[in-house]
Order: C-alpha cells, then structure tokens, then sequence
C-alpha cells in the first residue's frame, strides 16, 4: 500500500466520523445554512445601501456564513478532532505503528476541506434558489482560491491551538472564545460599517476579516477579472504560515492529562 | 551462546538510566527478552516499569545505557521496526464512534503487511461486536480491540502494558488464551502486569523491578523455587496451647489457623499428624502451601523500604 492510498484509507475513515459526530455536523454543516436563512428571513433581503449600493443582503450574507462554515470545518474541527485524539491516547498509538506522522493531520484536513466545500456548495445553492444571489462566474478563480486559503490557514491554526486545549471538554469553550467575537467584529453577523473604526482596524489584525473581506470580493458583481482580494489573502496565508510554525514546534502526541 | 546475540534475543538492554530532575526512575537496568519467549515485567507503582516500557518503545529517550529492540535502538527506530513490533498502551483508546472493523480496517492502512481484519477480529474474540460503535463495547471489549490493534501488523514483538487491568475473572482469562496463543505463533510478548498470578500463568520468565534496578529475574518457577519455606497450617484443635504442638515455638496463629512455616515440610508434617492421630485428633483444614509468585514478589518488594514505597506511591499520585 502506498502512502496516497493509505491516506485515502484515513480520509474515509475521519470523513465516517465527522459526519457520526452530531456536533461537528451541526456546528459545520447545520448552522450555518439556519444562519443564513434566519437572517435573511428577519433582516429581510433589501438592498444593503451605503458602500455596497443596491447589492441585495443575502448576496453579502453567503459570503459571511461560507467564512463561519469554512472557520468551523478546519479551525474549530482541527482542534476538536486532534485534542480528543490526543487525550484519548490515539495520537500516541498512531506514532506506535509504522504510519507517517503526517498521515493523521491530512486526514483531518481533508475532512475540513470536503465538509467546507460541501457546505459552500449548499450555501450558493440556497442563496441562488431561494434569495436570488448572484452567484460567482468571471471571479470563481478568486472564491476558490480564497476558499483554498482560508482553509488550508484556519487548518493550521487549529492544529497550532490544540496545545492551548488542556482536554476534550475544554474545546468548545475554547474555540467559541476565539472564534465569537472574531465573527462579531469582522463582518459575518454585523456588517463591518457598523462598526467603529477603531474595532474594524482591530479586526483586520485577525485572520477571519480578511476572509470575510475576500469571499465578499468574490460574491460581489461589481468585481471586476478574477476577483482575487490578494492583499486579504497575503494576511490570511501570513496567518495559515504562522499557525504551521507554531504548530510545528508546540504540537503535542501524549495526553496532556497524563502528565509525565 | 550464539553467535548473533541479538538473533536470540528480542530485547537488550544493559545499564539503563533515566531521571526526571533528580528523580532517578531507572537506576542501571540491564536484562534481556529471548525471542518466542512470553516475559513479564513486574512491580509496583512508581518502581520505574512505564518508564522502561516506553523507553523500549521508542516513546522516550534514555540518559544512559545501551538499549536493543529487535537489533534497533529505538532511538533510531524507522517505519521497518515500527512495523514489526506492536503496542498495547495502559491508557488507550479506539476512536468511539468507530467500530472495531473500521479501527482495525484503518489501522492495517498503517502496516506494510497486516493481518486479515476478520483473522484478527477472531483472534481476540470480537466477533460478535465487530460491527458496534467503540463506545458501546465493554470495558473488556475495548481492551481485546486494544490487543487487536497491537496484533493487525502482524508484529514479531509485542508490548502489552497491564492488558487485563480492569477485568473481571472470566475475560481475564479469556485475555490469558489470546496472550498464551501469541507464543504458539512464534511472537515475543513483553508484559508488564499488577497481577501476579497472570505473570505465573503465562510468563516463560519474569523479571522484578524495585526503585528503578531489577532485584530478581528468572522463570517464576525457579523464582518460587529460590525460596526454600513451606507453610503448614491447620485450625488449632480445641483444648490444646499452640505450645503443646510439636514444634510448638515455632507456630504462629493468624487469621484463624496456626501456622507453621518450614524448610522440611514432610518431617514436620510426619510429626504434626502422627502426634494428632496417637490423640484421635482431626487436624482441620490442614493445608501445607509452597509459597506463590506472588509472596517471592511481596517479599522482595517489601524488604524493608515501607517508607520507600510510601514515597513512591506519593509520587506516583502527584504525577
């Protein structure tokens, strides 16, 4: 068996238990499509005015729910994923048996990456059908490279975080702490205009903004060529690079809860 | 001796040293595991087991000393060692929502040359749960997909750590079947347990380790053997001082029976019942007991050090 198929092998079976867990598949897949119908729904599907004219809502709307589903596959599941694999022992029985360490992370990543796509694909497709969203043509190069960024970066700060993630039941907590107020300040519930300046510059220090900010690059139909946000992405891949570093350095195989 | 030591031998090591601050877990190990032999690794608590374990297994390095795992320093050991031998964690677990065909179905991915998965299932009994999420098997289930996991490579040496703690009687020894039937298949099998009578059940040789050195080694037979002292013992008969018993000095009386302990068992023994029966007496619940693993095992331990132990109880409980 090569390692290409023994890393489809992992894929299928991490992908068996994504979609067993009910709270990766809420918090992934589920929420974010009742996100964006609720808030079409209550908010109602106007034109957005100000800076983005008579684009409707819900075109802006997709954008910001793909970056939640996207931010969930790959960061919140990442860490999820690799702290309850740590804490119930796998992780150091996988580096028991001959398989490349690598193995265990591309598994997940694949996950994140398949989940996310899955979900983007419903979320346009909702948009489209129910919401009347112009959908991306000429910038589809820019959605799936920024959709390709974002995820490989969220993936490698999840990875980087589980050493912050002392057990399994801590994770919830510290995932939402991170990923609530970044929603909230980087344009995914509230439009960023709304927000004062000083918290729009704060956000754009932080990597979910630029996502936002590129996806919404990507869904907007004034856009013109392929709809590439390159300065978002170089902040959201110095991110994904950054995340990889520490990672690198800091991931840990044993249980953190069996010290010694 | 032959001229390839390490083709007799699964494991080498020879002065092992390992310390944690100034905390020396391991204090010059040395002993060695001859391949097709079942070997168990005994001791209590804090007495530096783990640590060996995991040194052997390439999970910790080492201070001082030479170490060989099938010819391989662990310390180096690639993805072609890794792949011939396979481990039993104390504290492992399958991934819950998995059932035991998917765990070891993905876990084969990971060998060059594994098991069939349903040859595997069968070996450790698991056939009737097999297609059941991880978290609905027992306590005892999950621990024979454990030992599967250690055995779908296909290994030639085998690291199982406390296998059957946690067990009730009947998988325990269902567990000693599975463990006995890795010698009929050639595999070494490197066991460390609590359970003193699982080592004398299954163990070609034994070793003992106390404050991180090994203070005995050898078959449990001849561990036993190396002990010379038989105990007699009987209820004191009704009406008569444990004085008046021929070898009266000699008789102690706890939990109920005398007890006499002895180098020569048949003389005493000889005089014990010709004594009752010139009186008419019955001697009941006369039993003369050779001593087991387990009371060579808590001698050795115990000689001396309580405080010793205490501490590294302590320890063990702070870590």
């Amino acid at each position: 068996m090569t390692d290409a198929e023994r890393f489809a092998v992992q894929l299928r079976s991490d992908l068996k238990v994504f979609v067993r867990n009910p709270a990766a598949l809420f918090f992934t897949a589920i929420l974010p499509v009742i996100f964006l119908t609720l808030f079409v729904s209550i908010f109602g599907n106007h034109t957005a005015g100000g800076e983005f004219g008579d684009i409707k809502v819900s075109t802006l709307q997709v954008p910001a729910f793909i970056a939640l589903a996207v931010v969930s596959a790959s960061f919140v599941g990442l860490t999820m994923g690799l702290v309850s694999l740590r804490e119930d022992g796998i992780l150091k029985r996988v580096r028991g048996t001959p398989a490349p360490p690598w193995i265990v992370f591309a598994g997940r990543i694949g996950t994140a990456f398949v989940s996310a796509t899955i979900v983007t694909a419903i979320l346009c497709a909702i948009g489209a059908v129910f919401f009347g969203v112009t959908l991306p043509t000429s910038t589809l190069p820019g959605l799936l490279l920024t959709l390709f960024v974002g995820a490989a970066s969220f993936c490698a700060l999840g990875i980087a975080y589980t050493r912050l993630v002392g057990s399994e039941d801590a994770g919830p907590a510290m995932t939402n702490a991170v990923v609530l107020p970044l929603y909230f300040v980087s344009g995914v519930f509230v439009p960023v205009s709304e927000l004062p300046d000083g918290l729009q510059t704060f956000a754009g220090v932080f990597p979910v903004k630029p996502f936002v900010d590129a996806l919404t690059v990507a869904f907007d139909p004034r856009t013109a060529g392929a709809g590439i946000a390159g300065g978002d992405l170089l902040v959201l891949a110095a991110w994904g690079v950054a995340g990889m570093l520490l990672a690198m350095r800091f991931f840990i195989w044993t249980p953190r809860q069996q010290a010694g | 001796m032959p001229a390839d030591p390490a083709a007799a031998n699964a494991i080498e090591i020879d002065g092992l040293r390992k310390s944690y601050g100034d905390d020396e877990a391991v204090r010059d190990l040395s002993l060695h595991v001859r391949r097709g032999e079942i070997f168990a690794f005994l001791g209590p608590n804090g007495a530096g087991k783990t640590t060996t374990v995991e040194i052997l297994e390439g999970f910790r390095s080492r201070d001082a000393g030479e170490v060989r795992v099938l010819g391989v320093d662990p310390a180096d050991g690639n993805r072609a060692w890794r792949a011939r031998i396979g481990i039993v964690l104390q504290e492992g677990r399958a991934h819950p929502l998995l059932t035991p065909r998917e765990t070891l179905e993905l876990w084969s991915a990971y060998y060059p040359h594994p098991k069939p998965v349903d040859e595997t299932i069968a070996l450790v009994g698991l056939e009737e749960k097999a297609d059941e999420r991880v978290a609905r098997l027992s306590g005892g289930q999950r621990r024979r997909l454990d030992v599967g996991l250690a055995l779908i490579g296909d290994p030639d040496l085998i690291f199982l750590d406390e296998p059957t703690t946690g067990f009730d009687p009947a998988a325990r020894r269902a567990a000693w079947v599975v463990i006995a039937g890795l010698r009929e298949l050639g595999k070494t099998v490197f066991l460390t347990t609590h359970y003193l009578d699982e080592a004398q059940a299954l163990a070609d040789r034994v070793a003992i380790i106390k404050a991180g050195a090994i203070v005995a080694e050898g078959a449990p037979d001849s561990l036993v053997a190396g002990s010379a002292v038989s105990e007699i013992s009987f209820v004191p008969p009704a009406g008569v001082a444990l004085g008046e018993l021929p070898g009266g000095p000699a008789i102690e009386f706890a939990g109920g029976l005398a007890r006499l302990q002895t180098e020569l068992p048949t003389r005493m023994l000889a005089e014990l019942c010709g004594w009752a029966a010139e009186r008419g007496i019955e001697l009941e619940r006369l039993q003369v007991a050779r001593p087991t693993l387990e009371d060579v095992y808590l001698d050795l331990v115990e000689a001396g050090t309580a405080s010793d132990e205490a501490a590294a109880d302590a320890s063990e409980a702070a870590a």
